[in-house]
């Protein structure tokens, strides 16, 4: 791995001799492209400037704050259950999981825990809304490179996903259906049998994805050897979830941190890929989407009886006090730091998002590639609009 | 088509042409926030499947499009960009508003940061509520829009009231 980097930044200052001597040879001058704040290859509205020389970047740039959207202030005039709705809407394509380590925070504040039933269903969810998120991935990162059927599998895949999740909390998006101290309602009738008979549809995406993506040679060409992270490096910028994973580091907060969830009971492997370039990120979630149906599969056959709600007075107020709380989410770590006044409303609400230290890797990676493995890199970082602006 | 919005064609023609337009909407995907992915799922996936009604979500570049989705929450640091990519639309154009972020700001109705309704900038033709909406919704705003340019006379486009889907 370090020496494969080490190759890259060499041939990196190979290149830019050559440029340089050329440079000089033809006298050309550098050309300033915009991607953005439109760019299909952005996921919504990231603006880069990219440097060029030639074919080759100089320098990155992202310019954020184009989907900023004031959460953390807004979250100082909602109460606690009215939170969750906003929260919902950081991380969309994975909407639920954003609501667990607040509700989680929460709860470590107010002395409360979950019953088993709920922590049980709590983690279905969580991981089937990873599985809504990382298939829409599979699909996109393929379509960036410019292979258009996969992502059309991925969105009929992900319908039957959203679907289950629909039946559960009544919204096919945004569910809102993370309570403090359990959750809104329990499993309808038939659920359980439903949900299976999903996963096995999404374990079949994931064999078609493996061979239609992973197995194809302009992909393996387009991806391989382009955008390698070392692990040092990423550690340094704070990357996490599969792309820190995917550089060799064996780490998952589901395994190492192991707050409230109930990912210690289940049988699981914590996949890691030696490379950290864009075809290690993308076969890192692959492997995710297949682990998080196995969980799911074991949760359905597990799944304990019993309450679903502690005991909670009906107006929320926390008692004073801090806590912060950080869960392994679709796109890396997630954590909220709560402070509490003893109000109805948080006193302040600092999110950790995972996108922001993906996406801040940039300027480092993007740095002497060529344009067409802008995208690639771009698209195998995985980031979300909202999830870096907040 | 500048005789039609002059209102100078016969009527027939005028159908015609109506219907021409109607079947060949080319659709320029905005995407901004959280509706962008309902948006994707109406247009890329093969259980709403746009494409039937005649829409094509293609365009590589708002010069090529009749029709723009502003699906999302619309920043006050983004309300330049969509102010000018609606300004590089030919005419004539239909603006659909997606989700409540679009319509009034929804959720972030206080923040300091979002545009409370992206009709404060752009002249918008048909309201979709919904947080997000269903990809159903989006489809129905597509084809009131349809019906109303089937009977369209240019001469009192900027008169009619927006259609609001409900």
């Amino acid at each position: 791995m370090n020496s494969e980097a080490s190759t890259q930044q060499l041939s990196y200052i190979a290149n830019q001799a050559s440029d340089a001597r050329v440079n000089i040879e033809l006298e050309t001058e550098g050309m300033t492209l915009n991607l953005g704040p439109q760019h299909p290859a952005t996921h919504g509205t990231l603006r880069i400037i990219v440097r060029l020389d030639g074919e080759q970047v100089v320098s990155a740039e992202p310019v954020m704050g184009y989907m900023h959207r004031g959460y953390e202030k807004l979250t100082e005039v909602r109460t606690y259950p009215q939170v969750t709705t906003l929260v919902n809407r950081i991380d969309w394509l994975g909407s639920f999981a954003n609501e667990v380590p607040f509700i989680l925070a929460a709860e470590r504040l107010m002395e409360v825990e979950a019953p088993a039933r709920a922590q049980w269903i709590r983690t279905a969810l969580f991981e089937l809304s990873r599985i809504a998120n990382v298939v829409l991935f599979l699909g996109d990162m393929a379509v960036q490179l410019g292979a258009t059927t996969p992502v059309f599998y991925a969105f009929r895949d992900r319908e039957f996903v959203l679907n289950q999740i629909e039946s559960v909390t009544g919204g096919r998006f945004h569910p809102n259906f993370d309570r403090i101290g359990g959750i809104k309602d329990d499993l309808p009738k038939g659920w359980i049998q439903e949900t299976k008979d999903v996963l096995v549809r999404i374990h079949s995406f994931c064999e078609e994805m493996e061979d239609l993506v992973v197995g194809n040679e302009i992909f393996q060409t387009r991806t391989r050897g382009i955008g390698i992270i070392p692990a040092d490096t990423g550690l340094a910028y704070g990357l996490s979830g599969a792309n820190i994973r995917s550089s060799g580091v064996d780490w998952d907060l589901r395994r190492d941190g192991g707050v409230g969830l109930i990912h210690d009971q289940l049988d699981w492997k914590v996949w890691t890929h030696p490379d950290g370039d864009s075809f290690a990120r993308y076969w890192v979630r692959l492997q995710e989407v297949r682990e998080s149906c196995k969980m799911v599969g074991q949760i359905l056959d597990g799944i304990p009886s019993g309450p679903i709600m502690a005991k909670v007075p009906r107006i929320i107020k926390v008692p004073p006090g801090e806590a912060y709380v950080e869960t392994e989410n679709p796109l890396g770590v997630m954590g909220y730091y709560i402070v509490s006044k003893g109000d109805l409303v948080p006193y302040r609400v600092k999110i950790r998002s995972a996108s922001f230290n993906n996406v801040s890797i940039t300027p480092w990676v993007l740095k002497g590639v060529y344009v067409p493995d802008v995208i690639s890199i771009l698209a195998s970082l995985y980031f979300i609009l909202g999830d870096i602006d907040r | 088509m500048g005789l039609v919005e002059n209102g100078k064609l016969p009527g027939p023609l005028t159908k015609l042409l109506n219907i021409s337009r109607k079947y060949s909407l080319w659709v320029y995907q905005w995407g901004l926030a959280c509706c962008a992915i309902e948006m994707g799922a109406a247009f890329a996936s093969p259980r709403y499947d746009v494409m039937r009604l005649g829409v094509i979500p293609f365009p590589a570049s708002p010069r090529q499009a009749d029709l723009v989705v502003i699906s999302g929450t619309v920043t006050d640091k983004m309300a330049p960009a969509v102010r000018r990519l609606y300004e590089q639309m030919p005419e004539p154009k239909y603006v659909i508003s997606m989700g409540s972020c679009a319509n009034c700001g929804g959720p972030y109705w206080d923040s300091y940061s979002v545009t409370k309704g992206v009709d404060q900038i752009i002249p918008v033709d048909v309201y979709v509520p919904g947080c997000p909406p269903r990809p159903e919704a989006l489809l129905e705003g597509i084809v009131l829009l349809q019906e109303r340019i089937a009977s369209e006379d240019m001469t009192d486009r900027w008169n009619r009231d927006p259609i609001v889907v409900t």
